[in-house]
């Protein structure tokens, strides 16, 4: 058996990534395995908040079986390098729902990446990534989505939607389709934009400090990706982590 | 209250002001009237401090401090409080949230402590009682899907509950109906009608006047006040048309 060899960028899912720190803890650990049975309903969640410095690395590999439904909430806001990549594979009629944040700073590397494979007709995903990105922090969703043959009736979608707060910093989205069925829906939609000037002209002429206003648009911004975590404790738990980091950044 | 000497601004290298002088004492009401493009809304951003809107000369204070020392925040920490034209929408930050932290960060400013959430929720009630906007209105995001009345409506609230010392209001009457017109006008009356604050009021029409009685009317014109008076001047600007008083 020979070790795995070190990614390059010409490997289009680690063209943005940070090599140097992924070098630095390779071979990466062994992919987190979820396996959905037929008709079970599946919440996970991970917060990224790895030490300054540090690199992590998350894979997951889930299999949501027929009828089955998956939820998973990630905020991505720790370490030199924070990648989460989900390869995901949804049976008949089934549902795959991915909510997640990112937030970065200084030279900080982030990164989503996914590849949801529709296999079996009837089944529904969906995935909506805010990412909010300050000094020279890059952030990266990229994105595929496969629909087999046999899986008509799909339905997807994918939003991605990125906040720089400074010119220097940088945001990738790249959502992409790969289609082989003909009864399908794929809606799919990225942008990237700054912080409104007039909403913060507004804000301060009734009295509102810069930072206090900034942090306000950066919550509304973020704001719905973690509405529906079912468990209140790690429901208060991502929101308040997201908001610590925002105020570090502002 | 608020003196302002010889202001002159440009806004993209365009000069806008040039040379306007007005003084507005304490328990005052003042209107500025003129045609479009003289200035107006320019005054009132540059007195609030709108970023692109650069001084290029004379001075402005409130209560004897330089208003241009002060960044936009900091003068209505001061006191000063601007009704915008066209209040922003801010999706996703409710107007409760808005207007408390806005009013905390006054306060903090101001060295007072912050008003807890009761006694914020029952100052809101009071103010949007004033202005007959219902308190389910304020629990929305700020401006959005709001008409155009509500908006001047919401703007009105903003101001009981921000109680400035001197309000510049830049057209607070349009897109109003007459009934809204009216509540508008008594809401500005109950808020601002007092010994020791005073309003500047921007308007193209003698309409609001009806309601809101100036002590002073002032013609701007070409970037500075070209004739002032008492409110029988926005009668005859009404009647004859800007042409002719600024001719004459």
């Amino acid at each position: 058996m020979t070790a795995l060899a070190l990614p390059t960028r010409k490997q289009e899912e680690w063209r943005y990534s940070d090599l140097e720190a992924v070098a630095s803890i390779w071979p990466t650990p062994a992919p987190t395995r979820i396996d959905v049975a037929a008709g079970e309903t599946s919440r996970h969640h991970l917060l990224q908040d790895a030490s300054e410095g540090a690199a992590a690395v998350h894979d997951y590999v889930i299999t949501i079986a027929d009828g089955a439904r998956c939820d998973f909430h990630v905020l991505n806001i720790g370490g030199k390098l924070g990648r989460v990549t989900f390869k995901v594979t949804l049976g008949k009629g089934s549902h795959f729902e991915l909510n997640g944040a990112i937030i970065g700073g200084g030279d900080q590397v982030l990164e989503i990446i996914t590849s949801v494979t529709h296999a079996e007709p009837d089944a529904t995903s969906g995935q909506t990534i805010r990412s909010i990105l300050g000094q020279r922090a890059t952030g990266s969703y990229l994105g595929s989505i496969n629909v087999a043959r046999d899986a008509q009736r799909t339905d997807a979608f994918q939003s991605v939607k990125a906040m720089l707060l400074d010119r220097t910093a940088t945001a990738n989205a790249k959502p992409e389709l790969e289609i082989y069925a003909d009864d399908v829906k794929c809606a799919h939609g990225a942008t990237v934009g700054e912080l409104d000037r007039q909403a913060l002209f507004y804000m301060a002429s009734r009295g509102m400090d810069p930072a206090t206003a900034k942090t306000l648009l950066l919550k509304a911004f973020v704001a719905g990706v973690f509405d529906d975590v079912a468990d209140e404790a790690v429901k208060d738990r991502l929101e308040a982590a997201a908001l610590a980091k925002l105020e570090d950044l502002v | 209250m608020l003196t302002i000497e010889n202001l002159a601004n440009e806004i993209d290298g365009k000069a806008i002001l040039k040379g306007l002088s007005l003084s507005i004492n304490a328990g005052e009401v003042h209107a500025i009237m003129g045609p479009n493009g003289a200035g107006k809304s320019t005054l009132a951003y540059t007195l609030g401090g709108r970023p692109g809107y650069e001084v290029t000369g004379g001075a402005a204070s409130l209560d004897g401090v330089n208003l241009f020392s002060m960044e936009p925040h900091e003068r209505a920490a001061a006191g000063l409080f601007l009704g915008f034209q066209y209040p922003v929408e801010i999706p996703g930050v409710s107007n409760l949230q808005f207007l408390r932290e806005s009013l905390n960060s006054q306060r903090k400013a101001r060295g007072q402590e912050p008003l807890s959430g009761g006694e914020f929720i029952k100052l809101a009630k009071e103010k949007a009682g004033l202005l007959g906007l219902d308190m389910e209105m304020l629990k929305r995001p700020v401006n959005v899907g709001f008409s155009g009345g509500e908006k001047k409506r919401a703007e009105m609230v903003q101001m009981g509950i921000l109680d400035p010392k001197m309000a510049i209001l830049d057209e607070t009457d349009s897109g109003l109906d007459i009934d809204a017109l009216k509540i508008v006008g008594a809401g500005i009356n109950a808020i601002m009608r007092k010994p020791d604050k005073a309003v500047l009021l921007i308007t193209h029409y003698q309409r609001l006047l009806d309601y809101v009685k100036p002590d002073y009317v002032h013609v701007l014109a070409g970037g500075r006040i070209v004739k002032s008076g008492g409110p029988e001047l926005a009668l005859e600007l009404e009647r004859e048309g800007y042409a002719e008083v600024v001719a004459a």
